[in-house]
């Protein structure tokens, strides 16, 4: 679990996150939606340990992020996986290259220990024939795939998402949605998710956390989203005329 | 790390060999012709064209000049695949896991550059070489002048300030393209602009260290 509390950021004259207070529950995937320039990527940037904020503070698990010594938060980013917005996969290296990379970092396995690990997450990916190709070699949602499977490889207690879905196909983007709740689920992980998708936010949105102009606008479920009465969160999730009506039938059918 | 080390002495150095040799043959056979085509009193021994091939080779073409020449291609090398990193998020994924990115990356890379100047020995070998060639096969002088010319009042000492200026550039060549690509900001275009700017800075550092470590070294 991770508790947020009150945090504030900013950069030069810029105030970009003005206190902001929430929690991310252990085995749920945690959305944070917003338009741009809202604050999400500062804030997961924070929640990442890559941005100190200024004021307010984030615990994991009751361990308050300010803290910890230079030694703790080393071994706290371990225990943390990150799929970025563009995979981030390393170029000069082969898939599996990619994901025994933090195993040959950070831990003292044997190389069949590592090669068996590397295996045993790819195949979780449903990745079983790429292991040797280098990542310009593979598709835009293969290397979403192999980024979680990186992210997971160390058995995370965090993961976190930017955008996981951005740049691919509705069917894929589902692929990787329902991958990334089922890896939460099975590995009991507290994930938080970065997105502009509202396709995710429908379908795997179980908190969803809606930022505006730096501060917290509105957090429910997926279900409360198309139940409420808040502007601002009905003026960005049903902006599209899709949203609206799929909105309006579910209302009228409630009625 | 071990093999990041040698994956790096491979691609800057081995990787590097090619254009040195090529460069230092005819600069060589240049430097040899032009001393000969310049040197027509009759009363100049022609040994001194190998002893001024020799002097501008050792003391600052294969150091210096090479140097420059490197700062192009290992430089922007370094410059634009630490820089295409950052504008991918290889480097936050790097962070994000705990890892020291600044360590991981320029570290195995001055350890690299430390086989620097046997890359400049062959430099000064192959430059030798072509001038001798030149001169010898173009009919300037005489093999026997040219060798008496390389042995003229040689002083061991010039070879270890070209080798001790050697390791500076190597360093500079290592660090002055990594700080430009790490700390770049922006995207595909800033990345071709911190490598024109890591090579620009990359010579002047170059350049001027050359001044002050000849006035250190060589000056009375």
């Amino acid at each position: 679990m991770i508790e947020v509390n009150d945090i504030h950021k900013s950069f030069d004259d810029a105030h970009i996150l003005k206190g902001i207070t929430t929690s991310f529950q252990k085995g749920k995937t945690n959305l944070i939606i917003g338009q741009s320039g809202s604050g999400k990527t500062v804030f997961l940037k924070c929640l990442l340990g890559l941005f100190t904020p200024e004021e307010g503070t984030i615990s994991y698990d009751g361990k308050i992020y300010n803290d910890l010594t230079d030694a703790e938060k080393r071994d706290l980013r371990q225990e943390m996986g990150m799929v970025f917005q563009g995979s981030a996969l390393f170029d000069s290296m082969s898939v599996e290259g990619n994901v025994k990379f933090p195993l040959e970092m950070f831990t003292k396995q044997s190389k069949s220990e590592m090669q068996d690990r590397a295996d045993f997450v790819l195949k979780r990916v449903n990745l079983v024939d790429a292991h040797h190709k280098f990542p310009s070699e593979i598709s835009g949602g293969m290397q979403k795939r192999v980024a979680i499977a990186r992210a997971i490889v160390m058995n995370p207690k965090y993961l976190f998402c930017d955008e996981p879905n951005s740049g691919l196909d509705p069917k894929t983007a589902i692929v990787i949605d329902n991958l990334i709740k089922e890896i939460t689920e099975e590995y009991d992980i507290t994930t938080i998710i970065n997105t502009h998708d509202m396709n995710s936010v429908m379908e795997i949105g179980e908190k969803i956390l809606f930022l505006k102009d730096g501060l917290k606008a509105w957090e429910g479920t997926n279900k409360e989203i198309f139940k409420t009465d808040n502007e601002t969160v009905t003026d960005f999730v049903y902006s599209s005329d899709l949203f609206k009506k799929v909105r309006q039938m579910y209302i009228e059918e409630r009625n | 790390m071990k093999s990041l080390i040698l994956k790096e002495i491979d691609e800057l150095i081995f990787g590097s060999l090619g254009i040195i040799i090529f460069i230092s043959f005819f600069i060589g056979a240049v430097i040899t012709i032009q001393t000969a085509l310049n040197l027509t009193n009759p009363i100049i021994p022609k040994y001194l064209i190998g002893f001024t091939a020799r002097q501008s080779l050792i003391l600052e073409f294969s150091p210096t000049f090479v140097s420059i020449v490197m700062a192009g291609k290992v430089g922007s090398y370094i410059t634009s695949s630490i820089g295409s990193m950052r504008v991918t998020e290889q480097i936050d994924a790097l962070d994000v896991m705990g890892v020291n990115a600044l360590n991981y990356l320029v570290f195995p890379k001055i350890i690299a550059m430390l086989f620097y100047p046997f890359a400049i020995a062959i430099s000064m070998f192959v430059g030798i070489s072509g001038g001798w060639i030149a001169g010898v096969f173009g009919g300037f002088l005489t093999s026997a002048d040219f060798v008496e010319g390389l042995q003229l009042d040689f002083s061991p000492f010039q070879v270890t300030y070209a080798f001790i200026k050697t390791l500076v550039f190597a360093f500079v060549l290592a660090t002055v393209p990594s700080y430009h690509g790490f700390y770049m900001k922006g995207g595909a275009l800033e990345v071709g602009k911190a490598s024109t700017t890591a090579f620009v800075w990359t010579s002047v550092v170059i350049i001027v260290s050359n001044y002050i470590l000849t006035q250190l070294l060589l000056g009375q």
